[in-house]
């Protein structure tokens, strides 16, 4: 205190406890009820009519869309039609994307070549930072275009609530909170404002749970590698007119054992570090809400789609820059990109992947957007295909020349959705922890999952199917 | 963005300008607080021409968000704060509303409740009530209650509560203009409020305003040592140590506080 002579906060709080006990027991009781019946008195006078007549149509829906019977299958179809939706439209414009951006670098290196600029500095600036950057806009920007305007009409009609509803007793049985559920589905736009989003829940345990595990759900940042591997490697194998819904559906299988995983890390953890119950809690069901369009268009478009798109630049930007360098500093006859992929290649086969992988994972840790551009390029910086136009060709380049198999496609998707999160999402987990524990469990513990699936996958793969 | 047709005939319409997030220099602050999804982002995009996030579920805002508009000539900025059930209650993103309306000293707190609901809304608008009589009640979702057969007298609620009502619609913006100005007169403190409180026994009046000069002259400028009073006659744990720590001096300062843990007691043992 500033003021010595000011009585102590001590002094304050024995005085409320002297003054307590002088007061008759249960005196605040009286006062809540007292507030119970003035709202019940001044409700009644204010409003006329009741709830009923337009409300029984919201209800009736939902009668429906929560049943134990109709529940989780409506939501697994609607889920499995946003993807297919996403994966048929953006197949086209994602080749025309990167068609012309690529034809833009060829034209602007040639444009370079032509000035009498130095090979560096065209190859830096072209085929290093630009190809980055395309390869980032023509992977992301339709898939996004199109998935968060569905995943926002969702929203915006109310349909979150009902998710987190019907997913409630599996969380709960996890030791888990129900409105996990909610913060899940954030972490599918991204997986920090999936972890902001655990400030609903207001157990410190459950929110701990929550923020730990938001990771296994995909963020659309790793949605497009996602949907890429489901449309080139899993789809290719099937007969065409079935392709898209075999793509839309290795996503959505993908998307069901990240939230398996959800569920059992947090009943692991509800079990050992996070020991606890999981609390009641009342989740309001808004009533459905027709979505205004421009409201949707705004947020999905401006919030998200360029939002995300902006930061995936950002980070793209760099990492084409590192890879070029990577791809371009030659020590003793070999580029660097190829010495650190053959150093990684034991442990990249091992886990049923390859060095090159792993090598552009490490150089996608600030932004996992980056992951595929990143990986592509570390293969064409090896000499192999200076420019690809098409997905076949990238099935080509990956399969004929770089040895890839299915199981390569299926641990790269698992390996994707398992491995540890971006550097903004462990950032933000410190930022609403305060710990450096939290942070670094929150990042090594996913890590370690996807190392120990991928090896286990790859191992059973080699020995009973003979890959 | 162009404003709700109805509003343009409305001689207030001239007054009003959006300042989006260029809050510096104003000169009052006026906070949004609600029940969750009763539309206060909604608002707030409406008042200061903003996009903050909105999104039909619960718990969607979970920081605070400040935007500003200027009206009547007179610049406000507008803090968006989390949906509440209560003042009493742990979770972090409640915290942050808490926080801010007993600690943050808005000029006029607007309580946003939902005309379809408004018996449950009712109970925070009351609890805002005991720490503020700086209070104007929006009764939001207008539309969507009219189509429900729903009819909200705002002028009984306003006889009853103490404080001005007034019904929108901010989806549309409509009557938007009107719950302006009541604000601007709350907030100037040119319209006379005498809000509704809930009375306990003499004897706990009295304890209670044996208590408030004591935290005053231990914590000066607390804007409601009532409330702490009360929470200390209750016995909760945490407000006594927030007291003897010397966070709660250190909330009026800064005006929102992160990093105070009311325990999860407040809102077992706090009376809803």
């Amino acid at each position: 205190m500033s003021d010595p002579a000011a009585i102590s906060p001590a002094d304050i709080v024995r005085e409320a406890a002297n003054l307590r006990r002088s007061l008759e027991a249960g005196f605040r009781e009286e006062v809540v009820a007292s507030l119970y019946t003035e709202v019940e008195r001044i409700t009644r006078r204010a409003v006329r009519g009741t709830v009923g007549q337009t409300l029984e149509l919201d209800q009736r829906i939902d009668r429906i869309v929560t049943s134990r019977a109709f529940g989780l299958p409506l939501m697994l179809g609607m889920l499995a039609v946003v993807f297919w939706l996403t994966i048929v439209g953006a197949n086209v414009p994602s080749q025309m994307l990167a068609q012309a951006l690529f034809w833009v670098e060829d034209l602007a290196a040639g444009v370079f070549d032509a000035w009498g600029s130095p090979w560096w500095l065209t190859g830096f600036l072209w085929h290093g930072v630009f190809r980055g950057l395309a390869w980032v806009v023509s992977v992301m920007l339709p898939p996004m275009a199109i998935f968060f305007p569905l995943f926002t009409i969702l929203e915006d009609l109310g349909y979150l609530p009902r998710v987190a509803f019907n997913l409630d007793f599996l969380f709960k049985k996890a030791g888990a909170h129900g409105k996990q559920a909610l913060t899940m589905a954030m972490g599918f736009g991204c997986n920090a404002a999936g972890v902001i989003a655990t400030r609903v829940i207001d157990s410190p345990r459950e929110r701990l749970v929550a923020i730990l595990t938001n990771n296994f759900v995909p963020c659309n940042g790793r949605f497009p590698t996602l949907i890429m591997l489901a449309t080139v490697f899993v789809a290719a194998a099937f007969p065409p007119a079935i392709a898209s819904l075999v793509a839309a559906g290795s996503v959505v299988a993908i998307v069901l054992l990240g939230v398996a995983f959800t569920l059992v890390v947090s009943w692991a953890l509800s079990r050992t570090i996070l020991k606890g119950e999981a609390s009641a809690f009342t989740l309001e069901l808004p009533p459905y809400r027709r979505p205004g369009v421009m409201r949707i268009l705004y947020t999905s478009l401006i919030d998200r789609t360029l939002f995300v798109l902006w930061r995936a630049m950002w980070t793209a930007a760099p990492a084409g820059a590192v890879i070029w360098l990577l791809g371009n500093i030659v020590v003793g006859g070999e580029s660097l990109a190829t010495r650190i992929s053959a150093a990684l290649n034991p442990l990249g086969w091992a886990m049923g992947l390859d060095g090159v992988i792993l090598l552009a994972y490490i150089i996608a840790i600030p932004a996992n957007e980056i992951v595929v551009p990143t990986m592509l390029m570390v293969y064409m910086a090896q000499g192999m295909m200076t420019d690809l136009q098409s997905f076949d060709q990238l099935r080509t380049l990956l399969v004929d020349q770089h040895g890839w198999t299915m199981l390569t496609a299926v641990n790269l998707m698992l390996f994707s959705l398992l491995h540890n999160p971006c550097a903004t999402t462990v950032i933000t987990i410190y930022k609403e922890t305060l710990s450096v524990k939290w942070a670094t469990i929150g990042a090594l513990m996913p890590l370690t999952i996807a190392f120990a699936v991928t090896f286990f996958t790859a191992a059973v793969a080699r020995l009973f199917l003979g890959f | 963005m162009t404003m709700h047709s109805n509003c343009e005939t409305c001689p207030a319409h001239t007054e009003m300008a959006r300042l989006g997030a260029a809050v510096g220099g104003f000169d009052r602050v006026v906070a949004l607080a609600g029940n969750p999804n009763t539309g206060k982002s909604t608002l707030f995009n409406a008042l200061t021409g903003l996009r903050q996030h909105t999104g039909n579920w619960p718990g969607k805002t979970v920081t605070r968000a400040e935007g500003g508009f200027q009206f009547g000539g007179v610049k406000y900025k507008l803090v968006d704060l989390p949906g509440t059930y209560s003042l009493l209650s742990a979770s972090q993103d409640e915290e942050v509303a808490r926080n801010f309306l007993l600690f943050g000293k808005p000029d006029c707190t607007v309580v946003v409740v939902d005309a379809s609901a408004l018996e449950r809304n009712l109970y925070l608008v009351l609890q805002v009530l005991e720490i503020t009589d700086r209070v104007v009640v929006a009764v939001n979702l207008m539309d969507e209650a009219r189509r429900r057969g729903i009819e909200v007298d705002t002028r009984s609620l306003a006889r009853d509560l103490g404080v001005p009502v007034v019904p929108i619609v901010a989806r549309t913006s409509e009557n938007v203009m009107a719950l302006l100005s009541e604000t601007a007169g709350v907030a100037s403190g040119e319209t006379a409020t005498s809000p509704l409180r809930s009375k306990g026994t003499p004897e706990f009046e009295r304890a209670v305003s044996r208590l408030v000069p004591l935290i005053e002259s231990s914590a000066p400028g607390l804007p409601n040592a009532r409330w702490i009073a009360i929470r200390l006659l209750d016995g909760d744990a945490a407000v006594e140590e927030a007291l003897a720590s010397g966070k709660l001096g250190e909330l009026v300062a800064r005006q929102q506080a992160p990093d105070l843990r009311f325990s999860r007691k407040i809102a077992l043992q706090g009376a809803q």
